[in-house]
This record gives structure tokens, sequence and C-alpha cells, in this order.
């Protein structure tokens, strides 16, 4: 398609013709150029109608030609609901309108039109819930009437980023007063973040005579000179407690959208003021304009709007737009002057606007109807920065009041005057702006430790010259019902039918009708619907209020909420190894791990007949010194520490101050003031935040200090029959049964590295050595076990072999086996808890929890056909249905070769021997023995001790 | 929000953890159940005025008695919980 309605070169046209190219629309190809909007192209080749209503799916054309304009959703290159009148076309770009099946032109919904009276308000509260069983028919039917396109199903493929700004001024709008205010704050030495939504810098000046461009130019210029960091197409989405302000940011080269977090010292708040729609029946046919759309397509993309116009101005704008049409060369064939009581009582049209029914009897054609009744002031960031809107009739709109002391306004939405006037005082506000920031980062230095602040001159508050705003008559209803809410097509009659209905409140007629509460969320029609509730009501504006706004004031994708991935990935020093030897990666907290190295079953026989090694650097690891560690322990253990002598380990398990099991692992006492204890990988953090919460807060008298060492050390367990063995080859210390006891802890050289702690223990269940080797060397060390062990059938092992051995040894898992409920009794831990220490966390739920049987208990189970593996988490249940514990954890056991299980349990079915039910998630069930152990392999403990 | 902590200055609330309300734990060999479970899972919540527990995790893993106006998230003071009380 051509380009049948571009006009000549206008004085301000933001369109490049050296650049045109092709885009399609609706699978048809049309011509733009660069700087052109999607609809501001289509618009140049006649195309009126860009989307159907919600409801009724009334044909929709341009309104107000900017980023609120709610008749103009599309799907571009795939990404549903694009503002086509804000989003820059660009070669090849494919776009389609939405929701219009079977097409824009024929409508099946438009059906809808002639039902109307199923859809009236709260609709979807009434028409669809009765009979209830016809719900899943009423679903598929309001699905339609869902607002936009179709998420795309394959995966986004664009990048979101985020970053930090610490301007001194944020200036949020760039309009004439917010540039001005800009200019000044930084010429006071602040440094200033101006953020606008349009891709230019000018508001209405961008529209303005050459008087006009000729200051657009020069305060251009005056912002670059004075290094203001500027950002375009962004919006500030919200502000929250100091000052703190969302920005979102479009038109990053390389990035779809960035989330911009500003820490402001001062923010100026500069919206400029919303053109608002006229109600009045037929206001919403193609062809109905605000006058800020069509001074924005004659003057910014030379885009003829009609042929015949009728223009109804209440105000200078109005009154421009008229001049604007005639050098456009539309005819236009009547100006009504609400200012002298003309009006328009009714647009006619069917698809389109086709003729105005005036307030004097005469019914005018045209295709083009203009109006500039009267302007919205959009306060939301003013409101949700602690101000309030207040209502002045005079001037027929709301004003900001009650700004905090960090926050300003300028501009419009303060009070109107020549654009002079409007400079003068924002002007004034940004050097008082730049004054407050200052003090305020006085204030801010202040508060760091011995900092040198030198307190800044005290200069006296900046004089703001008066604004205010202009008398204006009060416009809102005409004299026929038409649509307020463009985007939830609700119409004046709606809102007042819902006032009739008894939703005589602005805040409850708004959710009843969903007026406000689609896409333009209030931008366009809050004061419409304001109006046509007060009209119903009989109050007025003041008593009616407005709706709450809240952040974020445009759309936010997910994409720039979550930024860049930052996943912070901990590889142990031998991750390395693991990856070149086949390891299968274990995403584990914050770690990655080998699960296994192709065969985890042989990698557990490996562990029961010979000897194999396990990475378990991620154990939590903490160096603990001083005199008062045994009373640290003593208090976070259930169990007992004073005893513990020099060159003994123990196991020990915290329980959290409800008695839950909070973390469990291996400490040891290296020398009389000095411990080493571990931790579970994942609670490692929590741990470590516990234990100085204790020091910090009611030990303070203790004289304990805690290292995280977790890194410090590679850590490599060395288990199975031969382990002793193996290591003795690698190490002076003595190895001998006797001399190196079952929970003990020896440090000493291993393979040449000096300074490894090794103590024996048993988690597998097997003769074990753990050694934690300073890091540096620990794949010196795990090579050499590799290397030095190959003749005793060594084996690497990963975390699922570990598993299975444990799980056959009977050992739990904080957060497997027990859960946010699991008390020390019910985990099995009954002879480690030891009431008659004096005092440790927790410990008054377990003396409690010990008088009581009401608690599920951790048992070992087997199925009772041991070919069954139950999956973990599978419900135990009887009498059918009532489900009376699960399945914490399941395994095949390599070395019984029978299913084995660890699993909670009520209390009447938990003694040796029950037969218990389990049901399968796909459905069926097993039967299950509760066995007298949790270990199902060497309950005794031979061969550990061995 | 910022929160003025004594070694690291006025940061950004991000780095800190809230850990609870500033309370005193009851006598474990002397609590009634109810006095204990108060301390456990009873908290004041007020709307104005709180005495606060912060952990300056992202910072100097210092924990903090933070006293923080909680409808304008203003905090009047942040001292050290290691010494406070005790200069
Ligand atoms: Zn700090």
């Amino acid at each position: 398609m051509t380009s049948s309605h571009r006009l000549p070169p206008q004085p301000g046209e933001v369109i490049d013709r050296a650049q045109r190219f092709t885009f399609r629309w609706n699978g048809r190809p049309y011509q733009a150029y660069a700087g052109d909007t999607i609809a501001s192209a289509l618009a140049a080749s006649g195309v009126r109608v860009l989307s159907r209503s919600l409801k009724y799916h009334r044909p929709r054309g341009l309104l107000s030609a900017d980023f609120n304009d709610p008749n103009c959703m599309v799907t571009a290159d795939g990404e549903p609901n694009v503002r086509a009148a804000h989003r820059l076309v660009s070669p090849g770009m494919s776009v389609s309108s939405q929701d219009t099946w079977p097409s824009l032109r024929f409508d099946v919904k438009a059906a809808n039109q002639l039902v109307g009276r199923f859809l009236g308000p709260g609709f979807y509260y009434k028409t669809f819930m009765r009979p209830q069983r016809l719900w899943p028919a009423y679903d598929k039917v309001l699905g339609r009437f869902s607002h936009g396109g179709y998420a795309p199903t394959a995966p986004d493929v664009d990048r979101y980023d985020q970053r930090y700004a610490h301007p001194d001024v944020l200036v949020a709008g760039g309009g004439p007063a917010g540039m001005a205010a800009a200019v000044a704050a930084a010429d006071a030495g602040a440094r200033v973040l101006l953020v606008d939504e349009e891709h230019h810098l000018g508001g209405h000046l961008r529209w303005a005579d050459a008087e006009g461009l000729e200051i657009l130019r020069e305060l251009r210029a005056a912002v670059q000179a004075a290094g203001i960091e500027v950002m375009t197409d962004s919006v500030v989405t919200g502000r929250y407690d100091g000052n703190w302000v969302s920005v979102l940011q479009r038109s990053v080269p390389g990035v779809r959208e960035r989330l911009v977090k500003a820490r402001a010292k001062h923010m100026i708040v500069a919206p400029g003021l919303i053109d608002r729609p006229y109600v009045v029946g037929g206001n919403d046919l193609p062809g109905v304009m605000l006058s800020t759309a069509v001074r924005r397509l004659v003057n910014l993309y030379a885009v003829k709007p009609g042929e015949r116009a009728v223009v109804l101005t209440a105000n200078t704008a109005g009154d421009a737009v008229a001049a604007d049409l005639g050098r456009a060369g539309v005819d236009v064939v009547r100006v009504l002057d609400a200012r002298q009581d003309e009006d328009v009582v009714r647009i006619v049209g069917r698809s389109a606007v086709r003729a105005v029914e005036c307030s004097d009897g005469a019914v005018v054609d045209c295709d083009l109807v203009v109006t500039a009744i009267g302007w919205t002031a959009p306060l939301t960031l003013a409101t949700v920065s602690g101000g309030r809107a207040e209502f002045r009739a005079e001037a027929a709109r709301f004003v900001p009041v009650g700004l905090p002391d960090d926050v300003s306004a300028v501009g419009g939405i303060v009070g109107d005057g020549s654009t002079d006037q409007l400079m003068e005082h924002a002007t004034a506000v940004g050097r008082e702006a730049a004054r407050r920031a200052s003090h305020r980062a006085v204030a801010l230095a202040a508060g760091v430790p011995h900092a040198r602040v030198t307190a800044p001159a005290d200069t006296p508050a900046v004089a703001i010259p008066d604004l205010r705003p202009a008398a204006h008559p009060m416009l809102s209803l005409g004299r026929t019902d038409g649509i307020v809410d463009f985007s939830e097509d609700v119409s004046a009659k709606d809102l007042k039918s819902a006032v009739r209905e008894g939703y005589d409140s602005i805040e409850l007629a708004k959710r009843y009708t969903t007026a406000t509460m689609g896409p333009s969320q209030g931008k366009l029609e809050g004061v419409n619907s304001i109006a046509a509730v007060a009209a119903a009501t009989g109050a007025g504006l003041a008593e009616t209020g407005t709706t709450t706004g809240r952040p974020p004031y445009v759309p936010v994708s997910l994409g720039a909420l979550a930024g860049r991935s930052h996943q912070l990935l901990r590889r142990s020093p031998l991750q390395g190894w693991h990856d070149s030897h086949g390891a299968a990666p274990l995403y584990a907290g914050s770690w990655v791990r080998p699960d296994h190295y192709g065969d985890p079953a042989a990698e557990v026989q490996a562990v029961r007949d010979a000897v194999g090694i396990i990475d378990v650097t991620p154990l939590g690891k903490f160096d603990l010194r001083g005199p008062d560690v045994p009373d640290l322990l003593e208090l976070l253990y259930i169990n007992k520490w004073r005893k513990l002598g020099v060159g003994s380990v123990r196991y020990g398990v915290m329980c959290a101050e409800d008695g839950v099991v909070l973390d469990d692992g291996v400490t040891g006492r290296l020398g009389p003031e000095h411990y080493l204890m571990t931790t579970t990988s994942s609670g490692a953090e929590a741990t470590y935040d516990w234990m100085e919460r204790w020091l910090q807060t009611e030990r303070r008298q203790w004289r304990v200090h805690v290292t995280p060492v977790t890194s410090n050390y590679a850590s490599i367990n060395v288990a199975g029959p031969r382990s002793r063995e193996l290591l003795a080859r690698l190490t002076d210390l003595d190895l001998a049964p006797d001399a190196f006891r079952y929970m003990q802890v020896r440090t000493g050289a291993v393979a040449g590295i000096a300074d490894c702690v090794v103590w024996r223990i048993g988690f597998t269940g097997e003769l074990s050595f753990e050694v934690h080797v300073p890091a540096g060397h620990g794949l010196h060390v795990w090579k050499a076990l590799l290397a030095t062990g190959s003749d005793l059938g060594i084996r690497p092992f990963g975390i699922e072999a570990q598993r299975i051995l444990r799980l056959e040894k009977g050992h739990l898992i904080v957060g497997q086996d027990t859960d946010g409920l699991t008390q020390a009794y019910g985990a099995g831990l009954d002879w480690a808890v030891k009431l008659d220490k004096p005092d440790f966390a927790g410990k008054p739920e377990l003396v409690w929890q010990q008088m009581r049987d009401d608690y599920l208990r951790l048992v070992g189970l087997q199925p009772v056909d041991g070919a069954v593996v139950p999956p973990e988490a599978s419900q135990i249940v009887e009498d059918g249905t009532r489900i009376v514990g699960r399945i914490t954890s399941s395994r095949m056991s390599p070395t019984l070769g029978h299913a084995v299980c660890l699993g909670l349990l009520a209390p009447h079915l938990s003694s040796a021997g029950t037969t218990v039910t389990v049901r399968l998630p796909g459905g069926g069930s097993i039967q299950a023995r509760v066995m007298p152990e949790l270990a199902h392999v060497d309950p005794e403990g031979v061969r550990l001790r061995g | 929000m910022l929160i003025s902590c004594p070694l690291c200055g006025p940061r950004d609330a991000t780095e800190f953890r809230y850990v609870d309300e500033r309370r005193q734990r009851p006598d474990p060999e002397q609590a009634s159940p109810q006095q204990w479970r108060d301390y456990l899972y009873v908290r004041a919540n007020p709307s104005g005025p709180a005495r606060e527990l912060w952990l300056h995790r992202s910072g100097c893993r210092q924990y903090l008695f933070v006293d923080r106006h909680t409808l304008t998230n203003e905090v009047q003071t942040a001292a050290l919980a290691r010494t406070e009380g005790t200069r």
C-alpha cells in the first residue's frame, strides 16, 4: 500500500524520508519511514480500523495516538499487546491485529452488539454464574473476552537487563518544564537523570509553532550541554521509600527492556497533561480523535488524518488543532466552541464517523471529529510518592498537593501558563531540587562512619514562582451516552446502572464494571469514570474522589524484572575433574556436584566391597576458636559436647527454638580451644547466621570466633573396607584401628600435603576417612588417591551412590527425611536428645514432645514386593484414603537386591513388623513392612567400626 | 528503604535480612508452654514505631537493632546488637 495520506515535509516531523521500507499489516505490505510508529505508518496509508473493542467488538481507530491509546494493541513479530501508536515500526516487521477472529473487517463477535443486554455491567459475575455445571463452557466463552493476543509459546530469545543509578535529581517527564528543571538542577551542580516516555524530548513543544520549535531546539542543546543523562522511550514506573525510583528503559541496543533502579536524592514529577476524551454517543467510532492525536499525526508524522473535520474545542489546544488541520489540507467544516456553549450531541456512523449532530440542530457530514474538552493530570507518580489529588473545580482538573520534601512537581500538572512561565517555574523548582539534593547528600555522607563531611553553605530556599491551573469549563459526559473506558468497553450507561444496582462508590463501581481496570489503567478514562459515577449519585467530582493509582505505571515485562541471569554457581576445586570424567552434574543449592559417573549401583558396590572416594567439598565447614566454644556447641546441638576430648569428633543435631530439626553434621576438636564444625551443604549459610545470632545477641559475653572455611578445604571421603589400606599408603598418620578409632580426628600430611584434617566417620556405613585438604591441593590428593588405589579396585562415587549407601545404612538427610514440622524425637533422634542439659536451642519443645505420643516418626520400611520402589513422597494411607505418613527416601538397594525406604509414619503404625499401605502416585498401592531399625544394612555397625 | 549500618553507612535494605522483632528469650527452664509459644509465634506487628532485629547479611554480617517506623519505613536508629547497651 502506498502512503496516500502522507503530507509534504512538516517543520517538526520525526520521520526520516531518506529511509523508506516495507512492513506487513495482517499479511499485506505497507510502506513506512524510519521514525514512524506502527500506527502512524498505517494512518499514512489510510488504515483507520486497528482493533475491535473488547465486549461489543466495535471497530476502533486511533484515539490518542500515543502509548496510552486503548485502540491499537497489536501483535508485532509475535509479541502480543504491542502499543502500535508508540512502538516504532521496523523494516520487514510483521504486524497483525488481535482478537478479531475471523478478520478485522468481518468480525463474528460484532454480533455481540446485538445481544448487548447480556453484556451489561457485571456480566462477568451475573450471566455466567448458573447453572454451575455449565462453567467449563462459560470459561471458554469468557476466555474470548480476555485482552490481547496470544502469548508466544517459543522461548523468549530477547535479552533483558538491569542497572543501578544514583542521580541527585531524577526528572520524570521531558517536556519543556521537565527539561528546564533538569537543566536548572544540573547548572546548580546536581547529577541529573531525565526520563521521558516518548522517543524524543520536548512534550507538546514538538507540535508547537516556529517560535516553540526554536525554544525546543535551545532546550535540547542545553540538556546536552549540561551533561544530563537522558533516557527516552523510558518510563518511571514507581517510586518507593527513600526515593527509590524504578525506571523501565526501552530502546537500549541489544536489550529489549532494562529496569533501572535509581536512588534519587530528589525527584521532579513532570508528566504533562493528558487530553481527556469526551463521553458522547458514537465517541468510539474510527475517526474520533483527541486534539493531541491529530497534532501528533500532522506535525510529527506528516499524516493527513481525514478529509472533512468537525472540531469541538474548549481550550487553546483545540483552537490550534483547527489551524493544523487547515495547514494539512483538511476541510474544517465546523468548529464548535464549548466556551460558547456549543456542543456535540451525538456522533453518527457504523464502521467510521459519517456525521455529527450539533447542539444547534445541524447535522454535519464529516469523516473526522476532533475533541479538546479538557485535561487530565496524570497524578499517579505524585500520589504514590505520598501526595494527594485535590480537585480544582474552576480548572476542571485535579492537582497534586502534599508532596514530600524530596519530591516536586513542575509543568502542566501544577498549572497553566505560557511556555516561558512554565519554564520559569520549572527552573526555580530545578534549582531548589539541586539544593535539597545537596543537603540530602551531606546527611547520607554523615551516616558513613569516619567520613569527613563538610556541611554545605546554608543557602536559602529558592523562591518558587506561583503557577496555577487556568479556568476551564468542566466537560466530561455529553448529552448522550458514550464509551467511558475504551479498553474495557464500558459505557457511561454501564457505570450509571452499576450505581443503580448499589455500587455507588467509585472503588466499587470500578471493580463491578471493570472501568479503569484494563490496559489504560485510568490514564484516559479515570476522570470520566468518576464523572459518570458522580452524575448517577448526584455527588460532586471532589466528593466522589479518585481511584488509587499503583505502580507499575506502565506494563513491565517479567524479563525486565528478572534481569540478566546472575545465578552464582559454586564449584569445588575437583569439579573440573568430575566434568572431564563423565560425571552427570547435579545442581544442589548453589553448588554443582557429581551426581554419578555413569553407574551409581557399581559405585555403591565398589564402596561396599573395596574402596571409593567422593568429593564432599560443599559440606559447610566452620573454624571455631575460643574458650567458650563448648558452651556454644552445647547450646546449638541437642546432644552433649563438654566432654569431647582433643582428637575426637562427634555427630551432632541442631534444632530450632521450636524443636524442629535444623541441621546436622560432624564437629571435631582439633585443639584445646580449636574446633572444626561441619554442617549440611545446603544448611551452611543458615547455620552461620544462626551461630552468629546467638553470639551477637543472646550470648554476647562468650568468647568464640567463627570463621566460615567451607571453600578453604577440598573435602574427600574415602570409604570402604580397603580405605585404611589405601590411605596408609599416602600418610604417616597411624591409622591402626586402636590408634585411630571410629569418631576420632588427626591432623597431618596426606599425599605430601601438610595440614590436612582427617576424621574417621561413617555416613556410608563403611569404614571411612574424611580428608579435608587445603583447597589448592585438593586435586592433587584426589588424583593421588585414585592412582594409589588402582590395584585396590578404587572408584570415584557421586551423590547418588552416597544417597543409596546412607539409605541402606538408615542415616537421615535433614530436609529430606524431616520436614518443617519434624521435631527431634520424630526424626528418631531420641538417643541424641539430652534433656538433662541446662539449656539448648529448642529444649522446652523437646521436653514437651517427649511427653506426647502424637507425632509422626521416622522408620525404616521395605516393600513386601522388593522389586517395587515407591517414589519418594508417596503417601502412606489407612482405611483407603486417610493419610498416615509418607515415604521420604526410597531406592533399590544394590547391596540387598531389595527396595529400601525411610518414611515418616503415624505412631500407631510405627512399630516393627507392621504392614502399611503405600499409595503410588500413578495409581494403585503396595504393601510395605516397618523394619526394626532405620538401618537396612549392618544395623549393628560392625563394618564402620572395623 | 535505607538502613544506616553503624559500620557500613547508609545501605539499601536489600543488603539486609529482617530477622525478627526485638524480643526477650524466656528462661527455657521456667517458661510455660504458653510463654514459650508466644515467644515462638506471636508478634506485635505494630503499625508505627517498631524495634527490630536485622542482619547486614550482604555487608558486615553484623546483627543490628533497628528502630523503624513500619508505615514510612523511616529508620530512626540502627545499632550493633553485639555492643548495644554495653558501652
Ligand atoms: Zn554493615
